[in-house]
C-alpha cells in the first residue's frame, strides 16, 4: 500500500475512539475545492452512487504519470467529504500501479466501523472502486 | 409540567398537535427548563459542524442500537443514554435532523418504544432551521447527568417483527415507503459495485408503494398539510385511521417517518414500523416476494 495512504490509516487507527470522528471532520474540512477548470465545465465528473449524498469525482490519469484525483462533495455531507479527503490525501499523486494495487478493503483497519454504519463505509469502497476503474481505463486506452 | 405546546395553526391542524413544533416555536423556547433538543442525523459528522444551540446529539447507530445483536438498546442502555443526555421522564424532547427528519423520526420512534411521554419533532428539521438563518453552534453541551428509571421496551404496539409481517399479508395493510425502483426490485446493475445489502429485490406481497418523501415538502422538508396528507394516504391509497398498518423501508428509518405521519399527523390508531425491513425480508429464506 502507498505510504501516504498507510499513514492516514494509522492516524485513524492510533487515535482513541472518541477522537476518530473529530479527525474525520478535520479531513472533511481539508478537502481541496475542485480546480476552477473542472468546477466550471464539470467535464469528467462522475457521481458516486454508493454515497448517500451528491458526491462527484474526477480522475486525471495517463501511463507513466502521477494520477490526480478531484472530489466534489457538499459541505452538508461532512462524512462523505471526510472519506473523499482520506482518498485524496492517501492517493492523490500516486502512480497508476499504486492505485490499482490498493486493497479494496483498506479502510477496514481505520477503526471507524463502530462509529459509521456499514452502508456509509461502502461509500468509501465505492469511491475507490470508481477511481480504480478510471485508472484502469486510462492505462488500457 | 411539559413545556407549552405549539399553537401554530398548521401544527394544530394535525391529529396529535402535541407531537410537532415549528422552528419559530423552538427558537422562542430554547433554553427553557424541561426542554432537551436532540439532533439525530444520517451523516454522523453533521452535528459537529454546527447544531441548534444547546442541542445534544443522539446517534441512531452508536447510541440507539445494540452493538452486538441487531436490535435496539435494552432498558439499562436506554436509561443510561437518557441520563447522559440530561433527560428525565418529565423532559420534553424535541428531535430534529437531516434528510427531512428521517433519523429524527427514527430516534423519536425508538424513544417511543420505551414509553417516554413527551417527544416532539421539529417540522422541517435541520435544513429548515439553517435555511431560515437561525442560530447554530459548535459548542457541545455537557448536561448534568440525571437519574432515568429503568423502563422496559414495549415492542408490541408500534413495532412489527418478521413473523408478524408474514401473518399480516392478506390480513392488514402494508406500506412500502422506499423509492419506486426499490419497490419494483430494479437493482443498480453495475459490475463490482456494492449492492444495497439484500439478496433479492422486490416488495412484500400486497404492499402499496407510497414513498416516504411524498409526505414532505420538497423545498424545506416540512410536512405537507393535513389535507394533502389525507389526499395521499386516505383518498388515493384507501387507508383509513382504523386500519391495521405496517410500514417498512430498508432498515426502518424512512418508515419511521411514515409511521410518524400516519400516527401523529393523521391519527391512525394501529400503525407499526417493521424495522427489519428489506434488509431482513430480502435476505430471509422462503418469505414471499412480489415484483
Amino acid at each position: 500500500m502507498r505510504d501516504a495512504l498507510h499513514e492516514v490509516i494509522e492516524e485513524f487507527a492510533d487515535s482513541p475512539k472518541e477522537l476518530r470522528l473529530p479527525l474525520l471532520l478535520e479531513f472533511a474540512n481539508s478537502l481541496p475545492p475542485l480546480p476552477d477548470a473542472i468546477a466550471a465545465s464539470r467535464d469528467g465528473l462522475e457521481p458516486v452512487e454508493e454515497c448517500q449524498a451528491a458526491i462527484f469525482l474526477a480522475v486525471d490519469a495517463a501511463p507513466g504519470k502521477p494520477v490526480r484525483l478531484y472530489f466534489d462533495a457538499p459541505l452538508e455531507a461532512p462524512t462523505s467529504r471526510g472519506f473523499a479527503a482520506v482518498l485524496h490525501k492517501g492517493l492523490d499523486g500516486a502512480t497508476p500501479e499504486e492505485i490499482l494495487t490498493t486493497p479494496n478493503d483498506f479502510y477496514m483497519s481505520m477503526g471507524l466501523d463502530e462509529l459509521v454504519t456499514p452502508l456509509r463505509m461502502r461509500g468509501l469502497a465505492g469511491m475507490l472502486a470508481r477511481v480504480k476503474r478510471r485508472v484502469a481505463q486510462a492505462m488500457s486506452a | 409540567m411539559p413545556v407549552e405546546f405549539d399553537s401554530d395553526p398548521k401544527v394544530q391542524s394535525y391529529a396529535h398537535p402535541q407531537r410537532l413544533v415549528t422552528t419559530a416555536w423552538l427558537d422562542a423556547h430554547l433554553g427553557e427548563p424541561g426542554l432537551v433538543v436532540a439532533e439525530s442525523d444520517e451523516d454522523v459528522l453533521l452535528y459537529d459542524t454546527g447544531h441548534i444551540p444547546g442541542a445534544v446529539k443522539i446517534d441512531w447507530h452508536a447510541d440507539l442500537n445494540d452493538p452486538l445483536t441487531r436490535d435496539y438498546v435494552d432498558a439499562d442502555g436506554f436509561a443510561a443514554l437518557m441520563a447522559a443526555k440530561g433527560i428525565t421522564p418529565d423532559t420534553t424532547i424535541v428531535f430534529y435532523g437531516d434528510q427531512s427528519n428521517w433519523w429524527a423520526a427514527y430516534a423519536l420512534w425508538v424513544v417511543s418504544l420505551f414509553g417516554h411521554a413527551d417527544v416532539r419533532l421539529l417540522d422541517g428539521g435541520r435544513k429548515k432551521w439553517i435555511d431560515e438563518g437561525r442560530a447554530v453552534s459548535t459548542d457541545v453541551p455537557a448536561p448534568t447527568p440525571t437519574q432515568y428509571p429503568r423502563t422496559e421496551r414495549d415492542d408490541s404496539v408500534i413495532r412489527a417483527y418478521r413473523e408478524q409481517v408474514l401473518a399480516h399479508i392478506g390480513n392488514g395493510k402494508l406500506v412500502d415507503v422506499r423509492s419506486p425502483q426499490e419497490y419494483s426490485g430494479e437493482l443498480l446493475h453495475m459490475a463490482d459495485y456494492p449492492q444495497e445489502g439484500a439478496l433479492r429485490g422486490g416488495h412484500i406481497p400486497t404492499a402499496a408503494s407510497v414513498p416516504w418523501r411524498r409526505a414532505a415538502n420538497d423545498e424545506d422538508g416540512s410536512f405537507r398539510t393535513v389535507e394533502e396528507l389525507r389526499a395521499i394516504y386516505e383518498d388515493e391509497q384507501g387507508l383509513s385511521p382504523q386500519d391495521d398498518v405496517v410500514a417498512y423501508c430498508r432498515i426502518g428509518e424512512r418508515s419511521s417517518h411514515t409511521w410518524f405521519v400516519l400516527t401523529h399527523l393523521l391519527g391512525f390508531e394501529r400503525v407499526r414500523n417493521y424495522d427489519g425491513s428489506w434488509v431482513e425480508w430480502g435476505n430471509a429464506v422462503r418469505v414471499p416476494i412480489e415484483r
